[in-house]
């Protein structure tokens, strides 16, 4: 099963004096907020959290009903949307995988890949033993997931009090928080041209393609940073 | 419209569990010192770039109400704020969330 320790130091990591979780609470309040405007019930709001966690994708579905997009139509763009899970998991999961560790912790916990639970792993997995490394991670998304709904509890139930330069505060916390863990993390030239071209191309690509913005930014910024990275390198 | 939203969240969290799960499995033959792995590596620190960028230059929700002008000043003041106080996270943010929310109403 799960080994409490790791697991316990992986929950915990979220109450150091720099973690994400008052971003990332921040950010839930304020969908919390935005989904009882759009008329989800507390269930609804507390079942979206749980099931989706993911913030932009919980913003495009709300968009997305506001102006009654079909089922099909918000499965594509929040697939898109999320799409950049998928480098993200590659990315760490090999950290984590270890022989005597069963599959189906992996399969579970991939669940739990969202940008505040990656940088934190990101940036501590090197303390852990590799074949502890899972139990870790599971504490750390345990924490972050729920952080996450409680943030979207609180925001249900304070949304009549919360103004809107409250959620224009609380909405840029979020963005604010990550950019600043991207600047910190990048140490190495790869990394480093990763988030400059990204930060860069991101935006480019919109005027060609909002939808495929994020990925086509992603693919094309990160390859040429790996290439140059590999060429520097030899 | 309940039936509708909850239909909407569990398409949502299909699409989103998809990307997950499908990078769990790929996960499985690929060593941490490998070229992909590391490829993937530029890969994700990348997108991840291009959305915050994306979130802050063409945002969606809320943060549409704010100026260009606003956003670029307090994303410039935030990162400056961020290496001054020796890369302390929570510095930063919280100035980023006072200081637009004051600024919107001037700009």
């Amino acid at each position: 099963m799960i080994y409490k320790k790791f697991f316990f130091k992986g929950f915990r990591s979220i109450l150091s004096h720099d973690s994400p979780a008052i971003a990332l609470g921040c950010c839930f309040i304020a969908i919390g907020a935005l989904l009882k405007n759009l008329g989800f019930n507390i269930q609804e709001s507390i079942f979206s959290t749980m099931l989706t966690y993911a913030l932009p994708g919980s913003l495009v579905m709300a968009e997305s009903l506001l102006v009654g997009a079909s089922l099909l139509n918000i499965f594509l763009a929040v697939w898109f949307v999320n799409a950049r899970l998928y480098p993200m998991t590659v990315s760490l999961f090999p950290l984590m995988m270890h022989k005597s560790q069963p599959k189906w912790k992996y399969y579970f916990s991939c669940h739990f890949i969202a940008v505040s639970a990656w940088l934190i792993m990101k940036s501590n997995y090197k303390k852990i033993p590799k074949n502890f490394r899972i139990d870790y991670w599971i504490g750390i998304g345990s924490a972050t997931w729920s952080v996450a709904v409680l943030g979207t509890f609180i925001g249900f139930y304070i949304s009549e009090y919360l103004n809107k330069d409250m959620l224009i505060g609380l909405a840029i916390l979020n963005p604010i928080y990550f950019l600043c863990m991207m600047v910190g993390a990048a140490k190495t030239i790869q990394i480093t041209l990763s988030v400059l071209l990204g930060i860069i191309l991101g935006p480019v690509f919109y005027y060609f393609s909002p939808e495929w913005s994020i990925l086509l930014g992603g693919v094309v910024g990160g390859t040429i940073a790996y290439l140059i990275g590999e060429l520097n390198v030899s | 419209m309940s039936a509708n939203i909850i239909n909407a969240i569990l398409v949502t969290s299909l699409a989103t569990f998809m990307s997950r799960f499908l990078g769990a499995i790929s996960s499985e033959g690929i060593k941490e010192n490998s070229k992909i792995f590391r490829w993937f590596n530029c890969l994700a620190y990348a997108t991840l770039a291009a959305l915050i960028a994306r979130t802050i230059i063409f945002p969606a929700g809320i943060l549409l109400d704010t100026s260009y002008l606003c956003r670029f000043v307090v994303v410039t003041f935030s990162i400056f704020i961020f290496f001054i106080t020796r890369k302390n996270y929570v510095y930063p943010t919280v100035f980023s969330a006072l200081s637009l929310a004051i600024l919107n109403n001037f700009f």
